[in-house]
């Protein structure tokens, strides 16, 4: 374990010469964006392109009586008017359950919903035009005959036996559950000096992508293939489905991944309008595209949040934690969303809360419920936000109840750096975590106690300033124990081809996938690295089944660790490679060389011996004057998935400085910390920015987003005047820092970066806004988002 | 999000946009910045079947002080009066009001006539224009008539122009030496629409205030005027004049605040702005 500013670095396998590790080299596509030739999907023409829009449900749940689609048929530029049942005939339904999620059920969705729409916003119809303007046009012509049924919205009584079931298949509304026990709760709780219990609420929200979700797809039925150009995470999961569904072998299907704008966990799961566009495609023999609007973009996009958690702590009065209880509810829309399933949120929070503390006496319930809402699923740092904020968010009530310092009751109850391996509460297991390094790092970052005394200072001015702290556990480097082992055809394992071009210049195919996060920088780092080329001979190639090795794509923060490491490792089997062509040319050993900025050198002396285009040029053109029997491998592949570990948990400690106005409510961002460990830091620029961007989207949580609906199931803030996504304006400085323990699962020791700032962030903003209001004797705040209207009805001002 | 579909006519002078909307094919609407427009037209909020672009009316736009007031063209971008030494200097109500409309981009393109006859009641500069007592030209089938702004506003973005008019000039009084004027607004974001705001004028008259007019946005259908509070604000009570604001003011809640959060910060914006109210203008 290292802090990265202070230590001198240790020399590992990494530190070869002109390494790109550990620096903060800019990405290769950044000339590409900035100049506006990126090429979105959005951006996507073909010849015959025809364009698809939606009929889309009204109603949160109505029976179809009838749908009317002789008038749309009439209209200009229309070429197909697709009823759901019309459609099934080319795809099928599909279930997103999970087999290690036990007793975790959902019902088949349909890509137009048939009989009955379950969610304000459903797909019900589809019209495909000359353009999109003409399919809207034509969608306000089809006479829809709905016959409105009782819509559950409030998870609270989804239950109940009053309350309607969604889908009588299924017998009741009740998606997953999950009890969970460990040590012994009940005499933790008795054993404690001071218990605290409150109820903490997540406001249900979105991912809002730059770029809303696109798709194009071609069925040529004379190749019998159909391409399909996607914005999404994972285009080997996408061709799998593709195929299953519309009853194809997978080698009939290319998905194409261009420039993806942003994702955050949204285009990674199955959407209805998607899998109905591709089915179009197949029936229509044409290239179909569909782009969600913004309007689409709120009432589909899966949702996410949305938890009510009753959870309770125990202390002992010199701060040492003797249990937890959290009880969770969630309402999952509809359906559980395919193929990774709704249920894997609310099992998150019970996985992570309690997350890197040493007391084990932890009791968890959490149930998902269906409803009559826009579905939701896995959004950016899937339940950590959740857990974090309940752990972290308990940790400083008890704290205050108790008189004691937030930083120095964590220290209390912290796993001892030096302790692992080990497992948190709920038996999560952690190689490495530095915890309690991250923490004494953040307290002399931030200068905390200068802050607290400005805090006394100002408090006699009537300004009220507020720090609060959220340690935190990041899942990361995900093995096949997240999605595999339930059976689901989703990749943990990723791979990398490297191959020299005739001029010494290398090509890299990885089955990762560029979001706009910075993977492809990573990967060229990585391989040109490893290899031994600068990396302006590095050219990357993602995003295109026909042509990347099989993997898993970018979710869960693996582009880097595992996508990086695949790249690591293939980099270095083609140098051997390499070398061992050229001890036959140079009739050296291979061992005596090595390959360093194009070249290949002498390894002792650095003196070089032969330069990587002269080697391309002799293998590709003239193999004949190599020896009889010699015969170049000029590519390698490499795979690596993480097999020592379920997952490669990060840690960290997040800090937010603040002040309330406590006459409007209005909170204003002062400064935010965070020190996360990552191990391997492979990009500082690019971590650092993701560690930024997720802050910024965790106070989203915190502050402003919320998907608001009322009691009929119409949500109410659907665009981007009323749904408030955090702007710069009212964002604060963001200082990093780092710690560093590479993961002895892989030689790059790289973990993931991706979830640890939205992990953190709300539940360190939640405690600040407390710290802030504390002196004024207002109840503890608890519902997120923290709004003007919350905060003044919590100082009795409204 | 693509509008339905509608004609497009470019206005070449006033009478021939005057024309165009009293032509009888259904609805017709003005096109000034659009910063409204196109996104109802994307929304299909609002499908008019004619489209009339006035940006290419000449003289409809620009600022001008005659006569003691500040005539200002309809057609006149955000970013125009947010520049313009004359707004500052003899409008200084609608140069403190400027930075809170919108983002730059939208001040670049957006009309300060279009944000009027729009009349949206979060919006900022209805509220100047009743706060400081001025007044709007329109133009019309049957000529010309001035509309004082106390009349102008009639209902949620319904206003005294009729279907065949259009807003050509805005005329405010002046800032004298004695003009006092006052602007806050809380958003939840910067260049939101206000949750709640206020634009404020009144004349000093030695250490009190006379005149006062405190025009509120956000918290009705129109903007407000809280004529309880402004009485008790020139008696020289702020306490008092807050205490009003519960008889002056009924809002109803929206997705950003209840109305009991609006009528409270809508007593905070009071004191503050009272306080700009009663410094002694540099």
């Amino acid at each position: 374990m290292k802090i990265v500013e202070d230590s001198p670095p240790i020399l590992t396998a990494l530190d070869r010469p002109n390494s790109y590790i550990g620096r903060s080299v800019p990405r290769p596509n950044l000339a590409r964006l900035m100049q506006g030739r990126a090429q979105y999907v959005s951006d996507v023409v073909l010849p015959r392109m025809a364009h698809v829009a939606f009929v889309r449900s009204p109603h949160a749940h109505a029976a179809i009586d009838s749908i009317d689609v002789s008038a749309a048929k009439q209209a200009p530029g229309v070429i197909a008017v697709v009823t759901g049942a019309e459609l099934a005939k080319v795809i099928t339904p599909w279930v997103g359950v999970l087999t290690h999620l036990k007793g975790l059920k959902s019902a088949p969705q349909n890509a137009l919903a048939i009989d009955r729409a379950c969610w304000a916003g459903e797909a019900v119809c589809a019209v495909v035009a000359r353009s999109r303007a003409e399919a809207e046009d034509a969608c306000e012509r089809v006479l829809v005959d709905y016959r409105e049924l009782p819509a559950v919205t409030d998870p609270e009584t989804a239950l109940d036996p009053g309350t309607p079931v969604i889908h009588p298949s299924i017998g009741d509304n009740l998606c997953f559950e999950r009890v969970h026990s460990a040590g012994d709760p009940d005499k933790g709780f008795a054993e404690a000096d001071a218990v605290v219990e409150t109820t903490f609420l997540f406001g249900r929200h979105t991912g809002v992508t730059n770029e809303p979700r696109a798709i194009v797809a071609d069925w040529n039925p004379g190749d019998a293939r159909l391409t399909v150009y996607q914005g999404t995470q994972a285009p080997h999961m996408m061709q799998n489905l593709f195929a299953k569904h519309l009853g194809l072998e997978e080698q009939q299907i290319r998905v194409v991944t261009k420039d993806v704008g942003g994702s955050f966990g949204i285009k990674v799961h199955t959407y209805a309008d998607e899998m109905a566009t591709v089915a179009l495609a197949k029936l229509l023999k044409r290239p179909v595209k569909f782009v969600a609007d913004r309007i689409e973009s709120f009432v589909t996009d899966i949702h996410a949040r949305d938890h009510r958690v009753t959870a309770k702590i125990g202390v002992k009065n010199d701060g040492t934690i003797t249990a937890w209880e959290i009880d969770d509810l969630t309402g999952i829309g509809p359906y559980s969303v395919y193929p990774r399933t709704s249920g894997i949120e609310a099992n998150q929070v019970v996985n992570l809360t309690g997350g890197p503390y040493t007391c084990g006496n932890y009791r968890a319930r959490a149930r998902v419920v269906f409803q009559n809402k826009n579905v939701m699923c896995q959004y950016r740092a899937v339940g950590h936000p959740i857990a974090t904020a309940v752990t972290e968010g308990l940790i400083e009530l008890a704290a205050a109840k108790i008189g004691m310092d937030p930083l120095a009751i964590r220290r209390r109850n912290l796993i001892a750096d030096d302790a692992h391996p080990s497992q948190g509460p709920s038996g999560i297991k952690f190689e490495a975590l530095s915890n309690h390094a991250a923490l004494a790092h953040l307290d002399s970052m931030m200068n905390y106690a200068g802050l607290r005394a400005e805090q006394a200072q100002l408090r006699k001015q009537g300004i009220y300033r507020g720090i609060g702290f959220a340690s935190f556990v990041e899942v990361t480097n995900p093995s096949a124990a997240f999605y595999g082992v339930g059976g689901a055809r989703i990749s943990a394992q990723d791979g990398a081809t490297v191959r020299l071009d005739s001029t010494g210049a290398i090509y890299c195919h990885t089955g990762v996938s560029e979001q706009g996060q910075g993977a492809e920088a990573v990967i060229a780092q990585c391989v040109a690295t490893s290899f031994g080329v600068s990396m302006d001979r590095v050219r990357i190639v993602m995003g295109d089944t026909d042509n990347t090795p099989y993997g898993g794509g970018t979710w869960a923060s693996r582009a880097a660790g595992i996508g990086g490491e695949a790249a690591w490792q293939a980099g270095k089997a083609l140098r051997q490679n390499v070398l061992a062509v050229a001890g036959s040319i140079l009739q050296a050993k291979p061992e005596t060389m090595d390959i360093r900025n194009g070249v290949v050198v002498d390894h002792d002396s650095g003196k070089e011996r032969i330069g990587l285009d002269e080697v391309a040029r002799i293998c590709y053109f003239r193999p004949d004057t190599l020896p009889a029997g010699v015969q170049a491998e000029l590519i390698a592949t490499r795979h690596y998935v993480p097999r020592a570990w379920a997952f490669a948990f990060t840690n960290g400690i997040q800090a937010s400085y603040l002040e309330v106005n406590t006459d409007s409510g209005f909170v204003k961002l002062l400064k935010h910390w965070c020190v996360e460990d990552c191990g391997t830091v492979i990009n500082p620029q690019l971590v650092d920015e993701q560690v930024r961007g997720g802050v910024v989207q965790g106070i989203g949580a915190a502050l402003f987003e919320q998907c608001l609906y009322d009691e009929r199931g119409q949500m109410l803030n659907g665009n981007m005047a009323d749904y408030l996504v955090p702007m710069a304006v009212e964002m604060p400085d963001i200082e990093v820092g780092h710690v560093v323990t590479p993961t002895a699962d892989s030689e790059l020791g790289a973990k993931g970066a991706g979830e640890a700032g939205t992990a953190g962030a709300p539940g360190c903003v939640m405690n600040a806004i407390n710290d802030a209001l504390r002196p004024m004797g207002a109840a503890p705040l608890t519902d997120m988002p923290f709004t003007p209207d919350k905060i003044l009805r919590a100082l009795g001002k409204v | 999000m693509k509008p339905a579909p509608f004609a497009y006519a470019k206005a070449k002078s006033l009478d021939h946009a005057i024309a165009l909307l009293a032509h009888p094919d259904g609805e017709a609407r003005l096109l000034a910045g659009g910063q409204s427009l196109m996104a109802t037209l994307n929304m299909r909020l609002s499908a008019p079947k004619l489209l009339i672009d006035l940006n290419g009316i000449a003289g409809l736009a620009g600022i001008a002080v005659k006569n003691g007031a500040v005539e200002i063209g309809a057609m006149t971008r955000h970013a125009e009066a947010e520049r313009s030494p004359d707004i500052a200097r003899h409008a200084p109500l609608i140069a403190l009001a400027m930075p809170h409309i919108g983002h730059s981009a939208i001040r670049n393109r957006g009309t300060l006539g279009g944000s009027i006859a729009f009349a949206d009641p979060a919006a900022e500069l209805p509220a100047c224009l009743l706060a400081l007592g001025g007044e709007v030209d329109i133009a019309g089938p049957n000529g010309t008539r001035t509309v004082k702004a106390d009349d102008f506003f009639k209902g949620l973005f319904e206003t005294a122009l009729g279907a065949a008019d259009v807003l050509t000039t805005i005329r405010l009084p002046a800032a004298t030496n004695d003009t006092r004027v006052g602007f806050a607004e809380y958003a939840r974001r910067h260049g939101d629409y206000a949750m709640v705001g206020l634009a404020a004028s009144a004349r000093a008259a030695g250490q009190r205030l006379a005149g006062v007019r405190l025009a509120y946005f956000g918290v009705g259908n129109v903007p407000v005027r809280a004529k309880a509070a402004e009485a008790a604000l020139a008696d020289g009570s702020i306490d008092d004049a807050v205490m009003a604001l519960a008889t002056d003011l009924a809002p109803s809640g929206d997705v950003q605040a209840t109305g009991a959060t609006k009528v409270h910060l809508a007593g905070v914006l009071l004191r503050r702005a009272a306080k700009q109210l009663t410094e002694t203008r540099p």
